[in-house]
C-alpha cells in the first residue's frame, strides 16, 4: 500500500498571524511557522494503515524552502520519504492553483491512498480533497473520523452534525481526517535522528511540467483587495460576583432585550 | 437582471430548507435575481418551493434523482456545473457547510472559476468580506476568473422575505461514472437534540474545562434551555469527555456567530475565539479575572460558575414565567 500524506506548513495558530501589506498574501517569512496541526492526524493515520497493510508513506508538501521543517517533523513521526515542491513562482497561489500543483506532483508518484488534514489552519478552506478528487478523477472521502482499508476498498465514517455518514469507495482514493480520528504520536529521539537520513526530493514547476505563468499571485482565480484589523470592541463591563452576579447578568440581558 | 444561482441546503430532518439557504437567497440579491437550485431524491422540491419563492427565488431548478443522495458531493457539483454552463449566471452562492464548501471547490474546477469560502457579506460589485485569523482580520476579496462562486457563512446575513414567482423548472440528471464513486452507505444520527442547531442558533451557551465534569454540564444545558439556546463546548471540555465533539466551538469545531454567546468556564484561547469572535454580544462567566475571554466580553461576571449559572437560570425562568 503506497500512501501519500499532504502536509502544509502554516503560521502557528496560537501566535499573531498577519497578511503582508506588500501583496496581501499570508505573511509566512515573519511568522512562527509550524506543521499544520490538522495534518498530524493524517500522518498518524497513514502510519497506522502502513503498519497494518505494509507499504510506504510519502510526505508531499507544496511550500517555500522553509517548509522543510514541517517535512522533517512528518519524517520524524515515521513517514518514509518526502517530496517538496518549491518554486518562487508559486508564491501567492490560490487554492485552485495549488491543487493543480499538488495534482501534478501526485501524478508522478504511485499511490493507493492520499491522506490530508481536514483543514489548513491558515486559510481554513477544507476544500483540498474535493479539488484534488475533481482533478485526478479519484474518489473523495472527506471529514473522516474513522478509516478502514480492506481489499481495495476504503471505508470512512464522515463526521456530520450529530452523527456520521458511512462512506465507501474503491482505491485509489483521497481521504481527509478530523482530529477525532486518532491521537498523533510524538516523534521519538530515534525517530528524529532517523528522519535526518530519509530522502527528501525537491521539485520545481519545470519538473512537474507546469507553466509558471499559470500559478502565483498574478494569475490567481481570486484576489485579496484589502484587509484591516477587526475594530477593537469597546471596553466591556466586568463585575465581581458578590452574591449579586447572576442578578446583574440577568439585568444586562434584559437591557439588551434578550430576556 | 442577471441570474444568480443559489444552492438550497435542506434540513437533514426533511422539514424545509436550512436557515442558511434563506440567508444565501438574501445575500444573492445584491448581485442579481436569485434562482434556487434544489438537488436531491425525487420529491425533495415539493416541500420547499414555497419557502424558496418567499425569499426571492424567481425560478426553482429541480434536479431530482436517487443518485444525488446516494453518492457524496460529486453529483451535486456535476449537476450544478451543467446549470452554470447552460444559464451563465452572474454568480453562484452556496451555504457554507462542509458539503457546501466541497461543492464550491469542485464546481470551481469544473467551470474554470474562482471561489471564496465563508464570506460574511457580498457587495453589488461582487466584492466579498471574509474574516481571517481567528476573527482578527477582515479581508475584502474578489473572484477574478470565471463565474464567481461564494460560500456564505451562517448567521452573517439576516434573511429577508422578497416574494417571487418560484417557477419550478425540472433539470434532467444524468451523472458520469466519476460522480458515482463514493457511496453513502448509511446516515447515522447519534445525538438527537431538541435544541436549535449550533451554527443557526440566535443564542449559544458554551461550557469549558471550568465546568469540571460531564454531569455538571447539566447546568449549562439548563441555562441554554431557559434562553432557547444551543449548547456549545470548548475543546478542553470535549477532550476531557464532558461533552460530545459535535458541539465543539472553535478553529477545529463549529464557527458560530449568534446574537448572544455566553462563555462559561472558558479561558478564551485564540483557537476558541476563532469560532465565536464574530458573535454580536459576548458574555463571560469565569472565576479568574485575568482570563483572556474578558477582553472580548461585553459583559463579564467574575465568579464561580456553580453559583452564578444556576441562579441566573432561575431568574431568567422566573421572568418568563
Ligand atoms: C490547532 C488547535 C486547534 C484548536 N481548536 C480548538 C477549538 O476548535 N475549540 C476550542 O475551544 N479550543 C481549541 N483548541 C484548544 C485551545 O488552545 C484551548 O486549549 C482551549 O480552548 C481551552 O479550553 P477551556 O477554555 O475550556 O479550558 P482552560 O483554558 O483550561 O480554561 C478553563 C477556564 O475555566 C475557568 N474556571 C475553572 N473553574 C471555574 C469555576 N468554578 N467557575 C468559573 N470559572 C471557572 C478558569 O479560570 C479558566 O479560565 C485548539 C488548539 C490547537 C493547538
Ligand atoms: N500547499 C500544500 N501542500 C501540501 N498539502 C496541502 C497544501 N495545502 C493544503 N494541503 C492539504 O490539504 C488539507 C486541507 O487544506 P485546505 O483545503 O487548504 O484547508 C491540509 O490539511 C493539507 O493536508
Amino acid at each position: 500500500m503506497n500512501i501519500v500524506v499532504l502536509v502544509k506548513q502554516v503560521p502557528d495558530s496560537g501566535s499573531e498571524r498577519k497578511l503582508d501589506p506588500a501583496d496581501n498574501t499570508v505573511a509566512r517569512a515573519s511568522a512562527d511557522n509550524v506543521i499544520n496541526e490538522m495534518d498530524e492526524y493524517a500522518i498518524e493515520e497513514a502510519l497506522l494503515v502502513r503498519d497494518r497493510e505494509g507499504g510506504e508513506v510519502t510526505v508531499l508538501t507544496v511550500g517555500p524552502d522553509s517548509a522543510t521543517d514541517a517535512i522533517r517533523k512528518a519524517l520524524s513521526m515515521g513517514a518514509d520519504k518526502a517530496v517538496h515542491v518549491s518554486d518562487p513562482a508559486i508564491h501567492g497561489s490560490c487554492a485552485v492553483q495549488t491543487s493543480a500543483v499538488i495534482a501534478a506532483a501526485l501524478s508522478q508518484l504511485e499511490y493507493d491512498l492520499v491522506l490530508c488534514g481536514a483543514e489548513a489552519t491558515d486559510a481554513q478552506l477544507s476544500v483540498m480533497p474535493a479539488l484534488l478528487a475533481e482533478r485526478l478523477g479519484i474518489p473523495q472521502l472527506s471529514g473522516a473520523r474513522k478509516l478502514t482499508v480492506e481489499g481495495g476498498t476504503a471505508k470512512v465514517e464522515r463526521q456530520t452534525d450529530g452523527g456520521y455518514w458511512a462512506l465507501e469507495a474503491p482505491l485509489p482514493a483521497i481521504v481527509s481526517t478530523w482530529d477525532t480520528i486518532n491521537e498523533p504520536r510524538y516523534p521519538s529521539f530515534k525517530g528524529i535522528m532517523a528522519a535526518k537520513k530519509k530522502p527528501v526530493e525537491t521539485k520545481t514547476l519545470a519538473d512537474l511540467g507546469i507553466d509558471p505563468s499559470t500559478v502565483g499571485l498574478a494569475s490567481a482565480t481570486s484576489q485579496v483587495l484589502d484587509f484591516a484589523g477587526r475594530p477593537p470592541k469597546g471596553e466591556g463591563v466586568k463585575v465581581p460576583d458578590e452574591g449579586d452576579g447572576a442578578q446583574k447578568l440577568v439585568e444586562y440581558l434584559a437591557s439588551q432585550k434578550i430576556v | 437582471m442577471a441570474e444568480v444561482l443559489v444552492l438550497a441546503e435542506l434540513n437533514p430532518a426533511g422539514d424545509g430548507v436550512r436557515k442558511t439557504t434563506l440567508e444565501a437567497l438574501t445575500a444573492a440579491r445584491a448581485l442579481g435575481e436569485p434562482s434556487a437550485v434544489v438537488l436531491g431524491a425525487p420529491g425533495t422540491a415539493a416541500s420547499v418551493r414555497n419557502q424558496l419563492a418567499e425569499y426571492g427565488a424567481a425560478t426553482v431548478y429541480v434536479a431530482e434523482a436517487p443518485e444525488v443522495d446516494e453518492y457524496l458531493v460529486a453529483p451535486k457539483a456535476e449537476v450544478l456545473a451543467q446549470l452554470v454552463q447552460e444559464k451563465s449566471p452572474a454568480a453562484v452562492v452556496i451555504p457554507s457547510s462542509p458539503e457546501g464548501k466541497e461543492i464550491a471547490g469542485r464546481l470551481a474546477i469544473k467551470t474554470n472559476s474562482g471561489f471564496l469560502t465563508d464570506v460574511t457579506e457580498i457587495a453589488a460589485d461582487g466584492t466579498a468580506t471574509q474574516v481571517a485569523f481567528a476573527g482578527a482580520t477582515i479581508v475584502h476579496s474578489k473572484v477574478t476568473t470565471g463565474t464567481p462562486i461564494y460560500t456564505l457563512r451562517g448567521n452573517s446575513v439576516t434573511p429577508e422575505p422578497a416574494p417571487a414567482a418560484g417557477t419550478e423548472q425540472p433539470v434532467a440528471v444524468s451523472l458520469s461514472d466519476q460522480a458515482k464513486q463514493v457511496r453513502v452507505v448509511e446516515r447515522v444520527v447519534e445525538q438527537k437534540s431538541t435544541r436549535p442547531e449550533l451554527t443557526e442558533a440566535a443564542i449559544v451557551v458554551s461550557g469549558g474545562r471550568g465546568v469540571a465534569s460531564a454531569e455538571n454540564f447539566s447546568i449549562i444545558e439548563a441555562l441554554a434551555d431557559s434562553l432557547g439556546a444551543a449548547v456549545g463546548a470548548s475543546r478542553a471540555a470535549v477532550d476531557s469527555g464532558f461533552y460530545p465533539h459535535t458541539f465543539q466551538v472553535g478553529q477545529t469545531g463549529k464557527t458560530v456567530s449568534p446574537q448572544l454567546y455566553i462563555a462559561v468556564g472558558i479561558s478564551g484561547a485564540i483557537q476558541h475565539r476563532a469560532g465565536m469572535q464574530t458573535s454580536k454580544t459576548i458574555v463571560a462567566i469565569n472565576k479568574d479575572p485575568e482570563a483572556p475571554i474578558f477582553e472580548l466580553a461585553d459583559f463579564g461576571v467574575v465568579g464561580d460558575l456553580n453559583t452564578v449559572v444556576p441562579a441566573a437560570t432561575e431568574q431568567i425562568t422566573a421572568r418568563k414565567g
